[in-house]
């Protein structure tokens, strides 16, 4: 009988845990490690943090899911890998701790056979004096609680506005290396569309600030859409619906310290300067958790599985060269670890060969530019494609991944709500093919124009209901579930 | 005597000349009207669910 163990039960790790279950559950183990008792339906985080949703309504927990299914959950935190064994042990293991409030600290030695690193980001907000929503000053959308915290706060800025204050807001990144632009942009025009409909937006006065060079770059270096017989770049769009709606933007900034009601930032041409606010709502930039690796003999192996920053290295090129000589097969395709084979890292737990967007710096040598986003569906066809490999390997012993899930060979759809609601509201619902711009495949725009499009109307918003709900129907793998596609 | 037009992106008043905001483009009033028209949005919901559903064909493998 064989073990596969999943660390983290996002949309990556819970998808690969899902179907593992589904394929191999009867013969074999799942295991599922994850320090949350919930699993959290992200996209729907902004609704939740401009008050339209609450925290109930985007997370479930996940020990009765896995309970039905026969899959062996441990809320736990992984601590370290140990892919030779150790002094002790000939199988290959990993070291967690309990956050279970029953067993809360008590430390587990999980074996494997099969490991799979699906443990997300670890939301750095200690790499920008005062952010978050802990110990700093800004407010933040990236876990429902957060979300939660950040309506509060924007509920006491509108009661301030309707009597008579005016307020400030300023949404985006909050560091020069974050990614997760679209989520913030989704946040700051809901954010305006509430204030509309309470009838204080003449009261505000709105801001994004973020680490791209140009508007609608999103991590991706951009994308191109057909319109009037034109490939239009995704700058137009962006600018326009800022324009439209009376959003003003700061871009090329690192913010590297944010105060009580300011926020400082450096410029791409090295300016420095401050923004005031009364509202800030800042993204963090992403690590990983911060696992350690230790081979038999306890020697640190870390830096050997894991990237510099955090993410577990895979079957990309990892080899340093400049932007003009990268390439779409820099991009990893079955996500194995080169030396451990039977390790993966799938979702935003793989490390990335570079940028997708083109690196840039301020004279002052400050890295100011977007890191790639792994959003929702790729990150789920990850998954799906590392546990049919896995599944190969197990029970047909196939000695290699049998299936891929190159960004540089899927797209994406996206969908981002600039407003809440079922009559008036509005989201751009766009896919992008592929993900990763291929200048080889697709010369001048890197993508495929007939399968990248993207507009803006009631009917996106009635998607992201759809995706809302179909969703979290199929995470909770209730009847059907297999059905709805990742 | 001088008579005003009727705007055609009534929505937009505050954007100034040369400014970053002028040199993009704003919807009009009838792009506007359309993004939240039922009978128009239901159809392109049909649409952009066939849209998406090809690029996701076309992803998985």
């Amino acid at each position: 009988m064989a073990r596969v163990v999943i660390m983290g039960a996002g949309v990556s790790g819970h998808t690969a845990a899902s179907f593992l279950q589904d394929w191999i559950g009867k013969e074999h183990e799942v295991v599922v490690v994850t320090p949350n008792s919930k699993w959290n339906w992200i996209p729907s985080n902004i609704w939740v943090g401009v008050g339209e949703m609450s925290k109930e309504d985007v997370t479930f927990d996940l020990a009765p899911v896995y309970e039905k299914v026969g899959a062996t959950f441990k809320q736990a935190k992984a601590l370290s890998i140990h892919p030779q064994g150790g002094k002790d042990a000939i199988s290959p293991y990993i070291t967690i701790e309990y956050t279970d409030s029953s067993k809360s600290g008590e430390k587990e030695v999980v074996t494997y056979d099969y490991l799979i690193n699906a443990t997300g980001p670890k939301l750095n907000f200690a790499a920008t004096e005062g952010l978050g929503p802990d110990s700093g000053n800004t407010v933040s959308v990236c876990t429902a609680e957060h979300a939660e915290h950040a309506s509060k706060e924007l509920q006491a800025c509108i009661e301030k506005m309707k009597n008579g204050e005016k307020q400030k807001f300023l949404i985006g990144t909050g560091h020069g290396m974050c990614t997760c632009q679209g989520a913030a942009f989704e946040y700051i025009f809901n954010v305006e569309f509430v204030l509309a409909n309470a009838g204080v937006r003449d009261m505000a006065e709105i801001t994004w600030i973020s680490n791209e060079s140009f508007l609608g770059d999103f991590g991706i270096g951009g994308l191109h859409i057909k319109r009037g017989g034109y490939a239009a770049s995704s700058k137009l769009f962006a600018e326009s619906i800022y324009a439209e709606r009376d959003v003003g933007w700061i871009i090329g900034a690192h913010v590297n310290k944010v105060e009580k009601g300011k926020a400082h930032y450096e410029l791409l041409d090295g300016t420095m300067d401050v923004e005031e606010f009364d509202f800030a709502m800042l993204i963090p930039p992403f690590a990983g958790v911060g696992l350690k690796a230790f081979d038999k003999n306890d020697n640190d192996i870390t830096a050997d599985i894991f990237a510099a920053n955090g993410f577990l290295k895979v079957d990309a090129d990892y080899t340093p060269k400049p932007y003009e000589e990268w390439k779409a097969s820099d991009w990893p395709r079955n996500y194995q670890n080169p030396t451990y084979k039977n390790i993966f890292a799938v979702g935003i737990a793989f490390a990335p060969p570079h940028l997708i967007s083109k690196p840039m710096s301020s004279p002052n040598g400050t890295p100011i530019n977007p890191t790639p986003p792994r959003t929702g569906m790729p990150s789920a066809m990850i998954g799906k494609a590392v546990a049919k490999s896995i599944r190969d390997m197990i029970i047909e012993g196939k000695s290699e991944p049998t299936h891929t899930a190159s960004m540089t060979e899927m797209g994406a759809a996206c969908v981002a709500s600039t407003g809440k609601n079922f009559f008036s509201g509005t989201a751009a619902a766009l896919t992008v093919y592929p993900v990763v711009p291929d200048f080889e495949k697709y010369p001048g725009i890197g993508r495929d124009l007939n399968h990248t499009f993207g507009e803006i109307g009631l009917a996106g918003h009635w998607i992201k209901h759809l995706l809302h709900y179909g969703f979290l129907w199929k995470a909770q793998m209730k009847p059907g579930w297999k059905f709805i596609p990742e | 005597m001088e008579t005003k037009e009727k705007s055609q992106t009534p929505h937009v008043k505050h954007i100034e000349p040369y400014t970053a905001e002028f040199e993009t483009m704003v919807p009009t009033g009838m792009v506007k009207f359309f993004r939240t028209c039922v009978i128009w949005q239901f159809i392109r919901f049909i649409a952009l669910n066939i849209k998406m559903t090809l690029v996701i064909l076309k992803s998985h493998k």
